[in-house]
């Protein structure tokens, strides 16, 4: 058994055993852990791919912000376990359905990959000493897929300021911090020196 | 024999070799970074820092090290306990981790790959894993609250340290780390800093290393960006609960980080292992690695004093003040230096 093989099962297994543990932990923290476990070892099994480019920007993307987002949020919410388990018999048909669909998709994918059906014919990009896989994909992304790419942009800055117009609320009581105002104080503005006399004091 | 060197698992008897002596020498060093971190900070406040142990207290961080060794674990009754321990054992291995691609001379990495640059940022990027965790597991208000402005702290400032980095990938035309320090050779003139040989560029690269060394303290949770542990307010932050073994394993592990923002700015910007000026002898000579390795690791010590220096004269800012910095003044001013980066090398200098 040569190293490859070795560092292909022990990152397939790792992903299957997290992935399982995502939906089977009770604590919904350790599923987000579990979550970016698996994410980690899919990167791994990227590495092992070759595309090396794909999987950091899995790290960066996923195990970097997203699941970050995701724990933040977690970790946030007062989750109430009791009431969360209640609907559990009510929603196992429909995720067992829903489950079937996606298994049976799968599979059909993976027997049209293994007998080349979809994709035959079609030489995928490899990469070569001379050119490596970031070149190749930027090659492709910004000459071929242009226009994608930067509808692509678009769709996520319109999500962006979505997010932003759904979440700001301007409340009227709340004191903000106002950074222009605070630099531009100056002694004068704040200090008055007054000179006071013994035993009488200042009057307004 | 050859063959066995050259066959899988030789390569990987070799490469775990490389990393021990990388994980040592970091380690090593770190005790007398530690050292000289307090020395700076005792000399700013006019007093004598750790003068005890060994000479000039040179020992201090070994002394440290063995009492934190011997102490008890205290793990806090409602804490998750699993949780709790695994948090500082992955700010400990990650900090060391991202070590594997930084060139220390020519040749000498341990592992030379081309998204060498994308490596750290993900890596880096994992950091904050530690500290959350830390934070979250030990079930008390105040790690919580460190562990959440932690989080959104990091999260900020990777943005900013990203576009940065594009800066500069722009400039070298690589990821590869190596590729990155060679395109700066032959002269100080040519480092990054200075615009890597177009001196024009001079007005963009250099705020941006200057934005580099603001966004790598606030990266590495340092003064005066260090609200996650800010003492006066939240007591140690995320640190609060730990002890003993656990704790030795966190500080080391920031350090780490520290050590690794300061090789990252002297790679990035100030040339690597290139010397200041040009060199007369072979660059495959043992005197040039020699002299590349002492050129490096000087570099890195001196923005390891640019980091301690300013822990000890900076106040600590406030945390809409640091989400302002990172969100408003950086995230723009590097997206806007992408883009003079970029059209200098379209229409400006030959690509």
């Amino acid at each position: 058994m040569n190293l490859i093989a070795i560092a292909f099962y022990l990152m397939a297994a790792v992903t299957l055993v997290s992935g399982l543990m995502v939906i089977t932990a009770k604590n919904p923290v350790h599923s987000v852990l579990y979550l970016i476990l698996a994410f980690f070892s899919a990167a791994g099994l990227f590495v092992l791919l070759g595309a090396e480019f794909l999987a950091m920007l899995l790290v960066v993307v996923y195990v970097g912000a997203v699941a970050v987002l995701f724990l933040f949020v977690v970790m946030m919410l007062d989750v109430d376990f009791v009431k969360l388990r209640q609907g559990f018999a009510n929603y196992l048909p429909i995720g067992i359905v829903v489950g079937a669909v996606l298994m049976f998709e799968l599979i059909m994918i993976s027997i049209a990959v293994a007998e080349k059906g979809a994709a035959a014919g079609n030489q995928p990009l490899v990469a070569s000493a001379s050119e490596s896989n970031i070149k190749m994909i930027g090659h492709a992304l910004y000459s071929t897929y242009v226009y994608l790419f930067e509808a692509a942009g678009f769709v996520l800055l319109v999500a962006m300021i979505g997010a932003i117009v759904l979440t700001l609320r301007t409340r009227p009581n709340v004191k903000r911090q106002d950074i222009h105002s605070q630099v531009t104080r100056r002694r004068k503005d704040a200090v008055e020196i007054v000179p006071v006399k013994t035993g009488e004091g200042i009057s307004e | 024999m050859n063959t066995f060197w050259a066959s899988g698992w030789g390569w990987a008897l070799i490469t775990i070799g490389e990393a021990l002596a990388v994980i040592v020498g970091v380690m090593v060093s770190l005790a007398f970074l530690l050292w000289g971190d307090r020395k700076i900070w005792a000399g700013v406040q006019l007093r004598k820092g750790p003068n005890v142990v060994g000479p000039f207290g040179l020992m201090q961080s070994f002394a440290d090290f063995l009492k934190f060794f011997v102490k008890e674990v205290v793990i806090p009754a409602g804490a998750d306990k699993a949780v709790f321990l695994l948090a500082p054992l992955l700010t400990f291995v990650i900090a060391f981790t991202a070590w594997a691609v930084i060139p220390f001379a020519p040749g000498w990495v341990v592992v030379n790959i081309n998204v060498g640059i994308l490596y750290l940022l993900a890596i880096s990027s994992l950091g904050v894993y530690g500290i959350i965790m830390g934070g979250w597991a030990s079930n008390s208000k105040y790690p919580f609250l460190g562990g959440l402005r932690s989080a959104a702290q990091m999260v900020s400032y990777e943005v900013s340290i990203g576009f940065i980095i594009v800066t500069v990938i722009l400039l070298a035309g690589s990821m590869n780390l190596s590729d990155i320090v060679t395109a700066q050779g032959g002269g100080f003139w040519n480092w990054n800093v200075f615009g890597g040989g177009h001196p024009i560029l001079l007005v963009v690269m250099f705020p941006m290393m200057v934005m580099f060394y603001i966004s790598a303290l606030a990266e590495t949770n340092r003064p005066p960006f260090d609200l996650p542990d800010a003492e006066s307010e939240l007591v140690a932050g995320y640190q609060v609960e730990y002890s003993s073994t656990p704790y030795l394993l966190f500080m080391i592990g920031e350090y780490a980080n520290i050590v690794l923002m300061c090789a990252m700015i002297s790679i990035l910007f100030f040339g690597g292992w290139e010397f200041p000026f040009p060199l007369p002898m072979a660059h495959d000579s043992i005197w040039y690695v020699l002299i590349s390795l002492f050129t490096f690791i000087a570099k890195v010590v001196f923005w390891f004093i640019m980091f301690a220096i300013a822990k000890a004269i900076v106040p600590r800012y406030r945390y809409d003040q640091l989400m302002r910095l990172g969100w408003k003044v950086f995230l723009p001013v590097s997206l806007f230096a992408v883009l003079i980066v970029a059209a200098y090398r379209v229409y400006g200098g030959a690509l």
